[in-house]
């Protein structure tokens, strides 16, 4: 049958176009599965180049103000002798935040699953609107471009921390990186923002508009319904940063003072009046916490997927697992004070913010304990995309917690800005989300490129990457609770922390052998897409409608009509079956029931 | 050349990897290559799983036994510490067991369930009561702690002025503090960074003409008196600072264009906190430290690191520029004596500016 829609497929894509051209069909192309690995790729790329940035910033803190010939090779100018210098160091603390933040775990993760997967699992030709989404990718391009090259400015890139607080952002002459390089930034983010928006609207429509016949919204995979609603809280909150930064744009160039006043520097005092840099941080952190889920959601949706197909089993509590994604959303947009308790806001506020943090730990719990159920007398396929699946799980539990230390206010006082929340919020986004995107390529690798990954290779990057990982974020849980600040280009000026300089170096070993690994993942990735073993239609077995489409991409999706809806994605193991999973568009049966969700 | 020695170390990895690969498919020649895990693979991965919970739990040990020494978690210097202190240990033991038992728990079906072929998972997609249960233990274990942390952070921020607390004002500036005490009035004059005026050395910008400015003493050194409530009022002159004094659990960020403030009160002095058993003996491993250090140090030809003697300190601990790492100011908690006499050593304002 599969090889039938196969053959079909194939003459399909050649009989109806005939005319597409290497320009219309790999660059300016307005196919979602095209764009996805669009996506897909520019993310990895910018991925490269963000985890080298922090191997660079690990050995600078682990063997302070030592010549390092690679520094020498890759920083050029900004490590004379092989000496980082203090102002680069901050450059590359702020470009790799804004880099794996933005630029890998939005834009490449969302960017690509979103896309290849809304279309292929509600059963749509294709995305609401092509052309949209062509332009969505090519400013994401532009915009990625533009925030490398900040790197090659002559005053350096901006170095004010992915946070670019003004006046530090605002001011050259408080840091030279505030200058040009801080100009490229606002116009990089204000294109990125631009692009996610355009993004985000066009998931939007597409999910509550094409949905196949019988693809009600409570039969949607939890991967749509995560992409979905982090499409909505992109579209609420994205617009505050671009407001943000145009602000901080007339302050810089303009002479306003939205964020600035009484200012003196360099000897002299400068115009602004009236301002408060309390309001950027406001402004900043309604897009930037929101921006943690906006990160997490999709990771967790492509892990709902991949935990119930690997398991042969249904996700446990569908219905509380959408009801808490939803729960999480909203929470997510009233909780950003969280940041701000110790920036001369209201205590008052704190205390509020303090109450609807922790009551964003209940519904995350939900998902948790949900997930490790789904595991229980599953028949559990150990695949690399399973494996990074139950790695998030682990991660998300390790970093989440901690986030009850962060998020109560009395006890954050201590620990703000120290090495505990850097490890906090690695763990719980930086590397949950990280897996969620490995989960997702290796799950849907076969979709994207008709090939498979190599599995070895797989399990070889997981375990590496997983002890690696636990490596570098745990033991810096401890320097953090000593007090330690982050974002300090030497520890070494301060001998109350010298006992911290060896957990320091193990911490960046650690990283570095995490960072080398992935390389297998590199190469992994790239030989397969051409020589991988040839994927067949369905290779787990899974029961959403992606795996009806023929292996060979073709425009439109489905050679023949579009597949109805019959019953929900997670059908796996279900009595009366032979098999064990039940494609979403297989009728019920005579007197089956399905599952009220 | 180092660029060269960079690349053909890239390469080497690479090569290394390729040849990984070429190895792992010389491996699975005859076997089944439809890359999907298959039952020796579920039971490799399986046991892997269970070694991994292996690790996590090791490494939770070994951090506990090497570094378990260095979290603030106890000696704090500061009358409200200690509540802090006990907030962070309940919240550290309820997390410690929530992630032992959920760890385990996510492995160990990992490991159990592990796939075989032929076998059926169980069809189990729903369950209210448990779903509720698990709800509701977050929800009243979370109630608790949120109580508890919102008592202690009204506490702490809730400044009563009825304690006449001195007064004092930290001054952030790239890269340095300055302090400036409010005088036997116990008044700060009133202070704008407009006014400062470099050639007389009025460096805050204090109100010349105000009378409550005269007896302001400013310096670069932070000293308190044991015992007594302190009243911290921030100010910054040029970009976001955060007055950070880790061993007195306090912390507040300096705000261009307005006042923040915090107010604790010390507990325990420096001389103090020198004996204490636990800081004397971080000191000691320190200094341990230091030497090894030094030794390397010399053996290069550069100078050798001071002996290091315990400080309390204050710290910025919100990214400030090129110099962030290094703006401190050190503290010093003394008796009631000694900080009046010291503070008798010191300049007051109105003497302290240049007649031009």
């Amino acid at each position: 049958m599969s090889a039938q829609v196969d053959t079909h497929a194939h003459q399909d894509d050649h009989g109806h176009h005939p005319k597409e051209t290497f320009i219309t069909k790999y660059i300016f192309c307005q196919d979602h599965k095209m764009i996805a690995k669009q996506y897909l790729i520019t993310g990895i790329i910018m991925g490269v180049v963000g985890i080298l940035m922090s191997l660079l910033m690990r050995m600078q803190i682990a063997w302070p103000t030592q010549p390092n010939p690679i520094f020498e090779a890759l920083l050029g100018k900004w490590a004379p002798g092989g000496v980082m210098d203090a102002d680069i160091y901050l450059a590359l603390v702020t470009i790799h935040g804004t880099i794996m933040v933005f630029f890998v775990l939005t834009a490449g993760l969302s960017g690509t699953f979103s896309n290849l997967l809304i279309p292929l699992q509600i059963g749509a030709r294709d995305m609401a609107s092509g052309f949209l989404n062509m332009v969505s990718y090519w400013l994401f391009f532009l915009s990625s471009v533009i925030m490398v090259a900040s790197f090659f400015v002559e005053a350096g890139p901006a170095a004010a921390g992915w946070t670019i607080y003004p006046p530090l952002s605002a001011l050259p002459l408080a840091q030279g990186g505030s200058g040009a390089g801080m100009t490229l930034w606002l116009v990089s983010m204000a294109i990125f923002i631009a692009s996610s928006l355009l993004g985000s609207l066009n998931y939007i429509v597409t999910v509550l508009n094409l949905r196949t016949k019988g693809m009600a919204m409570t039969r949607l995979p939890l991967t749509i319904w995560a992409f979905f609603i982090t499409a909505v809280i992109g579209v609420v909150s994205f617009p505050v940063l671009l407001s943000a930064a145009l602000l901080l744009i007339m302050d810089r160039s303009f002479g306003t003072s939205f964020f600035l006043s009484d200012i003196f520097i360099q000897g002299e005092v400068l115009h602004y009046q009236g301002g408060s840099p309390v309001l950027f941080e406001h402004l900043f952190w309604f897009l930037g916490h929101p921006e943690v889920y906006i990160v997490l959601l999709p990771a967790l949706g492509i892990t709902s997927e991949v935990i119930a197909t690997n398991s042969r089993k249904p996700i446990f509590g569908y219905r509380a697992m959408v009801a808490s994604i939803l729960a999480i959303a909203f929470l997510s947009t009233i909780v950003w004070g969280h940041h701000m308790f110790i920036s001369g806001m209201n205590p008052f506020l704190g205390s509020v913010f303090t109450f609807t943090t922790l009551l964003i730990a209940i519904p995350s719990a939900v998902k948790a304990f949900n997930y490790i159920t789904t595991l229980w007398k599953g028949n559990l396929q150990l695949n690399p995309a399973m494996l990074f699946s139950i790695g998030l799980v682990s991660t998300f539990i390790t970093g989440g917690l901690t986030g009850i230390i962060l998020g109560d206010s009395a006890l954050d006082i201590n620990v703000h800005d120290t090495y505990f929340v850097v490890a906090h919020f690695h763990l719980v986004m930086g590397i949950s989300a990280l897996y969620g995107l490995f989960a997702g390529v290796y799950h849907w690798f076969p979709k994207m490129f008709g090939r498979m990954l190599n599995k070895n290779l797989g399990y070889i990057h997981f375990w590496v990457t997983a002890i690696c990982a636990y490596g570098v974020f745990f033991p810096m849980h401890f320097i953090g609770m000593a007090g330690l600040p982050r974002r300090y280009y030497t520890n070494s000026n301060f001998p109350l922390f010298d006992d911290t300089s060896n957990v320091q170096i193990l911490i960046t070993v650690f990283a570095l052998v995490g960072g080398v690994f992935q390389l297998v993942f590199l190469w992994n990735f790239f030989h397969s897409i051409f020589y991988g073993k040839k994927a067949v239609q369905n290779p787990w077995r899974s029961n959403t409608l992606e795996w009806t489409t023929p292996v060979e991409h073709m425009h439109g999706n489905w050679p023949g009509e579009i597949p109805h809806v019959e019953r929900w994605a997670y059908d796996y193991s279900k009595p009366g079956h032979d098999d064990d999973f039940v494609p979403q568009n297989v009728p019920l049966k005579e007197g089956e029931e399905e599952l009220q969700h | 050349m180092t660029g060269l020695l960079t690349i053909l170390i890239l390469l080497g990895i690479t090569i290394a990897i390729w040849q990984m690969v070429k190895i792992f498919d010389l491996a699975q020649v005859n076997k089944d290559v439809t890359q999907v895990a298959n039952n020796k693979d579920n039971k490799t991965q399986g046991y892997l799983m269970l070694a991994f919970l292996g690790f996590i739990y090791g490494i939770t040990i070994v951090s506990f036994a090497l570094w378990g020494d260095l979290p603030l978690t106890s000696n704090s210097a500061s009358e409200h510490g200690p509540e802090i202190d006990r907030l962070m240990i309940i919240s550290m033991a309820v997390i410690f067991i929530v992630q032992t038992i959920t760890q385990f728990l996510l492995h160990y079906f990992a490991f159990k369930y592990r796939g075989e072929k032929g076998r059926k998972a169980l069809f189990y997609a729903d369950n209210d009561k448990l779903e509720f249960i698990w709800t509701v233990i977050p929800v009243i274990v979370l109630a608790g702690l949120i109580m508890y942390g919102l008592f202690t952070w009204t506490d702490i921020m809730n400044i009563d002025e009825d304690d006449d607390p001195i007064v004092v004002e930290l001054y952030a500036q790239q890269f340095n503090w300055k302090a400036r005490y409010a005088g036997e009035d116990n008044v700060l004059g009133k202070a704008n960074v407009r006014l400062i005026n470099l050639d007389n050395a009025n460096i805050l910008g204090l109100d010349e003409a105000d009378p409550n400015a005269q007896d302001d003493i400013i310096t670069t050194e932070l000293h308190l008196p044991v015992g007594q409530p302190i009243l911290f009022k921030m100010r910054s002159q040029d970009v976001l600072h955060s007055a950070y004094m880790p061993h007195f659990r306090a912390q507040m960020n300096c705000v261009p264009g307005m006042i923040t403030q915090f107010a604790f009160t010390p507990t325990v002095t420096t001389e103090e906190m020198r004996l204490n058993p636990d800081i004397y003996e971080k000191v000691r491993n320190i200094n341990r430290i230091r030497v090894q250090k030094s030794k390397k140090l010399q053996a290069k030809g550069e100078e050798p690191l001071d002996s290091y003697e315990f400080d309390y300190l204050l710290l910025c601990n919100k990214i400030c520029g090129k110099s962030h790492y290094n703006m401190q100011m050190k503290i010093i908690v003394e008796s009631e004596e000694d900080y009046k006499a010291w503070l008798l050593e010191q300049k007051l304002f109105k003497n302290s500016l240049v007649q031009n």
